[in-house]
């Protein structure tokens, strides 16, 4: 019996031990090698209808690319729902692919894991220099002062998408070009079961980008220098206020948007029941619901006063997906010759052309297909009037934080409750007091 | 220890047998050690299973109590080893209750276990009540169960996006029935968010567990003997007094281990709340499993996250064990 005890024991310890060292060996602080020069792995985030149209859409470039290289590049295609938690997993475990997708807002939160490859200026100059890129586009690939943690590869801004027909039917002639014009037009559109404007009130990732955007109006930036959160701020309230305010005292968007986190808000629109709502290239949904490009009109997102522009009147947030490198990709000169020709001029138009993006690559964006009216209205905003997300490590805990708070104010809202600036004090109180450091 | 003992007799009868039949080969085929061949075949045979278990549940365990004592946020998810040691700071920020973050924990178990309370309470009520109904042979009988078996036999992923949709506050049937149609409410409510989320949860909580208990009820019921209600009924005793008196009696060893999984799963329940609402739960329906996930993976702080994560095994480790202890001092009290 002793024996069968001591043979248990060491069975046990043996497979502890090789459990641990499997789950613990994949540190991944080296610095990339070239180990494995013909092949790469790359994880491409969603960006058209569907995962197939986006495996439809790459693989012909990435053929392409395989033509001029020799490097076979591995293709998935991650949605959206699972990206983030796969990339930390990768990060945790050092199996991840060599080359991949983030959303730009993510970037100085991935930064901070030490994971990605920095781009400095040798890195840079190896995919055709820092120049090429548009520098709100490199400002939100991550923290300030630091080397950016990825390169971007598509752009977005938010733009007022509105009903040309609800505008003529009301005896709207233009579109809003500020909140008081925004508000006195959406009371006008705001009847017969018809609303003014579409929200978002579930989607805790939409509530940053608006009251962000509406925050930067305030003159609130909800991080200080330090990177300490400041989510009380007079202008942080204000901002959030006022967003609210579109329902709870202003009544131009719908109760029922408070539980909206699918996109419930651009089916409104294409249905007539909403006749604005603030957008990232929403063109091809709306043609997917059956709208013609003559039903709608873009313009800028609307600001207090005055024209589009920046300081207190950014009008949007750089939206946008970035290109990254695991620093420990066993191919790091096939990573970045992989970047090199996904950011070349050709690529870039191709590209961003199928997927309704603005290039950020300066170059690429001076093609006359990106002066369309729809994408001009983007590709304006993005130049001079759009502002990265705070780079704080701690975004992705801002992003939950305050994105709930908000949610739970519609809810509010929603139910009649008074929203008063005491009460969005309180809530982003607690977010922040929620926040570690 | 009676397997045990049935298992060492038949390998030594199989021994016996294959020294008759092989005679002289024997020797020339690889010598199996006696200590293994005699008592050692069991152990061997579980290996597969004892690993398996060590590599799914007993080491991810181990790492996360590991987890809980480190300072682990994404500075350091690259390199596990360079979290700094917090000592037990994890759990002083969880249990601190006059702050933020143990004020909300505290408040997600609240809501947890009055959601389990009834979420339980109602799973098992309904499905004692339709395998009770269900025990007399009638015509139908074998199409009901098959009915009633439907919920838990769906995906949940599929079962409660479905219950999503309906509790919609603009497009929803549920809003459609109760206020378009019965007129029971002035306005639409919302169920997906605000004070009604509670009793979506609890809903679609009910009717995804409920068939489970009505399964396993129904199996013990069939050991209870017939003679039981017929004497019962001889002697003039009721229907609600045959429940009273015999059904629930006989079914108690069946309800103790019912209830108790039950218990665990529904305080446990991590998808119905997930899909139901998405990454944030509104605050009346905030179930801890969710709370756990926001404050680890949506925040990236994972030490906190593991330090509340291994509080709530330390709970229901102890749930269980009170629970075991008294249900055990019972059944011991009844046999004597």
């Amino acid at each position: 019996m002793r024996n069968i005890r001591a043979a248990a024991a060491v069975t046990l310890a043996i497979s502890i031990a090789a459990g641990v060292t499997g789950c613990g060996g994949g540190s991944s602080s080296g610095s990339g090698s070239n180990d494995s020069p013909k092949t790469l792995t790359y994880w491409a985030s969603n960006q058209g209808a569907s995962i197939e149209a986006d495996k439809k859409i790459l693989t012909p470039e990435l053929k392409k690319f395989e033509k001029q290289t020799g490097i076979k590049v591995k293709l998935e295609v991650v949605p959206w729902a699972d990206l983030l938690n796969r990339i930390l997993a990768a990060t945790t475990s050092g199996q991840g692919p060599d080359v991949l997708n983030i959303g730009n807002t993510w970037s100085a939160s991935l930064q901070a894991t030490g994971a990605l490859l920095p781009w400095n200026k040798e890195n840079f100059d190896a995919i055709g220099g820092r120049d090429r890129f548009v520098d709100s586009a490199v400002a939100s690939a991550g923290a300030e002062g630091k080397d950016p943690a990825a390169v971007p590869l598509y752009s977005l801004a938010y733009a007022l998408y509105y009903n040309k027909k609800s505008f003529a039917d009301a005896g709207i002639e233009k579109p809003p070009t500020t909140w008081d014009e925004l508000v006195a037009d959406g009371k006008k559109l705001s009847k017969d079961g018809k609303w003014g404007l579409g929200a978002e009130g579930s989607n805790l990732s939409n509530n940053i980008h608006q009251t962000f955007v509406l925050g930067q109006q305030h003159g609130a930036d909800f991080f200080d220098a330090d990177g300490k959160p400041t989510f009380t701020s007079d202008g942080a309230v204000a901002a959030v206020k006022q967003y609210i305010d579109f329902m709870a005292k202003d009544k131009i968007i719908a109760p029922g948007n408070a539980e909206y986190a699918q996109n419930q808000s651009l089916t409104d629109f294409a249905k007539g029941k909403t006749a604005m709502v603030l957008w990232q290239a929403a063109a091809s949904t709306f043609a997917s619901q059956g709208m013609k490009p003559e039903d709608w009109g873009a313009a800028p997102v609307p600001v207090a006063s005055g024209t589009p522009g920046q300081g207190k009147n950014v009008n949007s947030m750089v939206a946008g997906i970035n290109m990254a490198v695991f620093k420990n990709t066993k191919n790091i000169d096939g990573a970045k010759k992989f970047v090199k020709f996904m950011t070349s001029d050709a690529e870039q138009k191709l590209l961003n052309k199928t997927y309704g993006s603005i290039p950020p690559v300066r170059t690429a964006q001076a093609d006359e297909a990106f002066s369309a009216p729809d994408l001009a209205v983007l590709r304006d905003t993005l130049a001079k009037s759009a502002a990265p997300l705070p780079q704080v490590p701690n975004e992705s805990q801002f992003e939950t934080a305050v994105g709930t708070a908000v949610k739970e104010l519609w809810a509010d809202a929603a139910a009649g409750r008074p929203v008063t600036t005491e009460s969005v004090k309180a809530r982003l109180e607690k977010a922040q007091q929620t926040m570690q450091q | 220890m009676t397997a045990t003992v049935t298992t060492d007799s038949l390998t030594e009868k199989s021994d016996r047998v294959t020294s008759r039949g092989n005679g002289g080969a024997r020797r020339k085929l690889p010598r199996i050690p006696d200590r293994i061949r005699q008592g050692g075949l069991p152990y061997l045979l579980l290996l597969p299973a004892v690993l398996l278990e060590l590599l799914v549940h007993v080491i991810p365990m181990v790492i996360g109590i590991v987890m809980s004592f480190r300072q682990f946020t994404q500075f350091y998810i690259n390199n596990w080893g360079g979290a700094p040691w917090s000592g037990f700071d994890n759990y002083k920020i969880a249990v601190d209750v006059n702050a933020p973050i143990g004020e909300a924990l505290l408040h997600s178990f609240f809501v947890t276990c009055v959601f389990t309370f009834f979420a339980v309470g109602l799973a098992w009520l309904f499905g004692v009540a339709a395998a009770i109904m269900l025990q007399e042979n009638f015509r139908g009988r074998g199409f009901l169960r098959a009915v009633f078996l439907v919920p838990y036999a769906l995906p949940v992923y599929a079962a409660v996006i479905t219950w999503a949709f309906m509790f919609q506050r603009d497009n929803g049937l549920v809003n459609h029935v109760l206020h378009d149609q019965i007129g029971l409410t002035d306005q639409p409510s919302f169920w997906l968010i605000g004070d009604n989320s509670i009793y979506a949860l609890i809903i679609v909580s009910v009717w995804k567990g409920w068939p489970f208990a009505f399964l396993i009820v129904m199996a013990g019921l069939q050991n209870i003997p017939r003679e039981l209600y017929e004497a019962a009924s001889i002697d003039g005793a009721g229907i609600w007094q045959q429940i009273r008196k015999i059904t629930l009696p006989s079914l108690r060893p069946v309800n103790q281990v019912l209830v108790l999984v039950l218990f665990l799963w529904t305080f446990n329940d991590f998808n119905t709340p997930y899909v139901l609402f998405g990454k944030a739960a509104p605050e009346n329906a905030d179930l801890i499993s969710i709370h756990i996930y926001q404050s680890s993976f949506v925040t990236w702080n994972f030490g906190t996250g593991s330090a509340m994560s291994v509080l709530l095994l330390l709970f229901l480790l102890v749930v269980t064990a009170v629970y075991l202890l008294i249900t055990s001092r019972g059944r011991k009290g009844a046999d004597a």
